[in-house]
């Protein structure tokens, strides 16, 4: 299943639908309108995908893990999230695919630093994603190239854990140490990001700011919360 | 000194009226109301009881005693403020529990009803 969270994305989301179910017309694609206020959750029915609509704005992660939880229930093997504003190509789900196949990871994440690129973000933004893969590195044991990327892939496996508990802002670093935290593992495979096809990124100079402290602290609560339970299980 | 203390038993009565007209009109539940009626009750006592007042301030060290009765407003409020973010925070969990809850199983009872409407059909 591939789903796709989305929050005002009217202008996008219908072409995103389209172009994922030209490429792959027997995958069901699931929309996770999270709320919009305009005419997101009738664009991507008419697109042809199936839409799960939060009554209540709950934010990404939120958004995301509902889409995982149903995708749970139904009992999909592999889910595929791909964002609703079309930066991210669907001519990689099949590389995802392959990988999660192929190889023993819970998750694989499409990099867009993997080969040096990594075009369209801001520059407080590229100075947290740096922060983040010398922070990352030592907790997670290896290292990421592209922690903040939203397109990734999951296996059932990481599909219980992530329907469990999600973090709910900010959620794709959060979300690699939860899997850690599991003795989960992941992989990176390159992959190149487009433009935004319609509207506004709501990710400004002030929110990365924010973001990073957000994230930072969310980090260390979930190694802190890992830390605890193993010391009261020894 | 005497002022201080005039203000804040005022301040502390007004803060108990507030809380028991609020539970009378069921604006807060009870058990949110604990809380801001132990707060009130603290102001009005250490406002009117100087013997205890004059005990706080040398147990936390201080010379002047609207220092010491500052300093315990601060720590009860601190520590009301700190109950309620733990509260908000649990109700904000169960919250986006219930919607997501709430949105799987509408999409679920709508592909139901799509099943039942193509089997009529």
């Amino acid at each position: 299943m591939i789903i796709t969270p989305a929050f005002n994305e009217e202008g996008a989301i219908g072409a995103v639908v389209r172009e994922v179910k030209s490429l792959f017309p027997e995958v069901p694609i699931l929309v996770v309108d999270d709320c919009s206020q305009d005419g997101t959750r009738d664009a991507a029915r008419l697109a042809g995908a199936s839409v799960l609509a939060l009554p209540c704005h709950l934010g990404l992660g939120g958004c995301v893990q509902a889409g995982y939880k149903l995708a749970f229930e139904l009992g999909y093997d592999y889910v595929i999230r791909i964002d609703g504003d079309g930066q991210h190509d669907p001519a990689y789900i099949p590389k995802i695919l392959e990988a999660l196949r192929n190889s023993p990871c819970d998750m694989v994440i499409a990099s867009r630093f993997f080969d040096g690129g990594g075009e369209h973000t801001n520059w407080v933004r590229a100075i947290g994603i740096h922060l983040f893969r010398l922070v990352l590195r030592p907790i997670l044991g290896k290292p990421v190239r592209d922690p903040t990327s939203g397109f990734v892939g999951v296996k059932r496996s990481a599909l219980a854990v992530f329907a469990a508990s999600f973090p709910l802002e900010y959620p794709e670093i959060e979300a690699l140490v939860v899997l850690q935290r599991k003795r989960f593992t992941f992989q990176e495979i390159p992959c190149r990001m487009r433009p935004r096809a319609a509207g506004r990124s709501t990710i400004t100079p002030v929110k990365s700011l924010y973001y990073i402290i957000h994230v930072l602290l969310g980090v260390f609560v979930n190694v802190l919360r890992f830390e605890g339970r193993r010391r009261r299980r020894q | 000194m005497t002022h201080l203390l005039n203000v804040v038993s005022v301040a502390g009565l007004v803060l108990l009226a507030a809380v028991l007209i609020s539970l009378r009109k069921s604006h807060i539940r009870v058990e949110h109301s604990v809380s801001w009626l132990a707060a009130a009750v603290a102001l009005i006592v250490l406002s009117r009881w100087k013997t205890a007042l004059l005990w706080l301030t040398g147990a936390l060290g201080v010379s002047d005693p609207p220092v010491a009765l500052i300093m315990m407003i601060f720590c009860v409020f601190l520590v009301v403020l700190y109950r309620f973010s733990a509260i908000i925070s649990e109700l904000k969990d169960a919250n986006i529990a219930v919607t997501q809850r709430l949105a799987i199983l509408e999409y679920r009872l709508e592909a139901l009803d799509h099943e039942r409407q193509q089997a009529l059909h």
